[in-house]
């Protein structure tokens, strides 16, 4: 039987040379978590099941900074690497795959010609092509989309883009069966309600999405504690829980929350 | 020296920072001569088996030779998949150095399975060597082997029914799973590779 997996995600912004990793999306209060592959290495020896990066560099000043940030990972760290934000065409993903990692994750690349979830998996396979989801709710207009009942009432799903700061009137529940269709290997969907609040995981959101596909679904955002991920495991199809700050300053240990998990049943790598 | 045979079947790079850093001194080889005077060979890769087969093909008499001459061998994924005769994958002929077939993986599951599975061991081999019943290891594959003589699986892994996850016959084994992202437990099976390499 195939482990639940726990990802830790770090945010990179690669203007500086070695490159930094930040907190979260929200940009208000900037914490410097440290150098990226320092805090892969320290994942991995932790028990990390698979590390992401998400560049998030506002400035275009990156040149090569990412490639250097995999290879140097890529020596360290023997779990998959994916890596995300950023790769707009096949020749950027290529670039990445080149440098060591494993998979890519793109989204707003995808939403705009889709057609690249399939040429990434026909050329590297369907396992290295992560579709990544920001997903916010909507309560008007219900109209065309699928809905989800909530305790607020139905809602459906928008698909945002370019980090969060768009919004495509693009039915998430729809893209993510899209998604699957053209090759996806893994939907890493990540709650724009509940992104930086620490509240927990959107439940119906993730068990809307693993509904509906037979790859699995990697819950993202609002994780404030391992109880959440303990939630999302038990009340959700989700295969895989991502988390950012609540490992960086070592709020917590992801052996630590590994070891939980498997006490209240859900089978883990520990 | 480890060769690890780069026959255009994916990146070979995590492969060979695996085996440096378990201590071996590690090659990208491309030419059967080089691989000839290796002590140990990797064959990586993943993709398809018909594909894999036409790139291998014109490597094939020194894969062969290599093994005869008793040189310790390593299948990984694809790698493991050539070892064998046939595959419902596709119409090519595997290099047949393990006796058996390559079929897909039961309908009941997902497939591709791509994830970390734990391991049953079924017959201890000493590239197992502090690995236990239960350590998982990361797979992502869409057929397995079936060998045709049942002491050649040492072990398997539940994915719909019992998949071989190890394969082993004389001096060549085949490993479904990929160590080299199985983190710390797969890094102890390279070693041990690398440690029947120097005996």
């Amino acid at each position: 039987m195939l482990a639940k997996r726990i990802i830790p995600c770090l945010d990179c912004d690669l203007a500086v040379p070695e490159g930094r990793v930040v907190k979260g999306k929200e940009f208000k209060e900037i914490r410097h978590a440290g150098i990226p592959w320092v805090l892969a290495e320290r994942y991995y020896l932790d028990g990390a099941d698979e590390i992401v990066f998400l560049d998030i560099t506002a400035s275009s000043d990156r040149r090569g900074t990412m490639v250097d940030v995999i290879k140097k990972t890529a020596e360290r760290v023997f779990v998959p690497l994916t890596v995300g934000g950023g790769i707009n065409s096949m020749a950027d993903a290529r670039k990445v795959f080149n440098s060591g990692a494993d998979k890519v994750s793109i989204n707003t690349a995808a939403l705009k010609d889709p057609a690249l979830i399939n040429e990434i998996t026909e050329s590297y396979g369907r396992q290295a092509c992560v579709v990544a989801i920001d997903a916010k709710r909507r309560y008007g207009d219900l109209a065309g989309h699928e809905t989800v009942p909530t305790p607020q009432g139905k809602c459906w799903f928008e698909c945002s883009s370019h980090g969060g700061r768009q919004f495509t009137g693009i039915d998430a529940l729809k893209w993510a069966a899209e998604a699957e269709e053209r090759g996806a290997g893994d939907i890493l969907l990540t709650s724009m309600d509940r992104d930086g609040t620490k509240e927990g995981y959107d439940i119906e959101l993730t068990q809307a999405v693993s509904d509906r596909v037979r790859i699995p679904v990697i819950a993202s955002g609002g994780v404030g504690s391992p109880q959440h991920i303990l939630e999302v495991f038990q009340k959700t199809g989700a295969q895989a829980a991502l988390a950012a700050s609540i490992f960086h300053y070592g709020e917590y240990k992801i052996g630590d929350v590994k070891k939980y998990l498997k006490e209240n049943g859900i089978h883990v790598r520990v | 020296m480890i060769a690890i045979l780069d026959y255009g079947m994916g990146n070979l790079y995590s492969i060979k920072n695996a085996f440096e850093k378990v201590g071996a001194e590690a090659r990208i080889v491309t030419d059967g001569k080089v691989m000839r005077e290796a002590d140990g060979i990797v064959i990586p890769g993943v993709g398809a088996f018909d594909s894999a087969m036409k790139k291998i093909a014109p490597l094939r008499d020194d894969i062969i030779d290599t093994v005869r001459s008793g040189t310790p061998f390593m299948g990984i994924c694809i790698g493991m998949q050539v070892l064998f005769e046939k595959s419902e994958e596709g119409n090519s002929e595997g290099l047949g150095i393990i006796r058996g077939n390559v079929v897909e993986l039961p309908e009941n599951v997902l497939v591709p399975q791509i994830g970390w599975n734990e391991l049953e061991i079924k017959k201890h081999i000493s590239l197992l060597n502090g690995i236990n019943d239960g350590d998982f290891f990361y797979f992502v594959h869409s057929y397995y082997c079936v060998p045709k003589d049942e002491p050649a699986v040492c072990a398997t892994v539940e994915y719909g029914k019992q998949v071989t996850a190890i394969a082993a016959s004389d001096n060549v084994c085949g490993l479904q799973f990929h160590p080299e992202k199985s983190g710390p437990k797969g890094l102890t099976i390279l070693e041990n590779f690398v440690g029947s390499v120097k005996c």
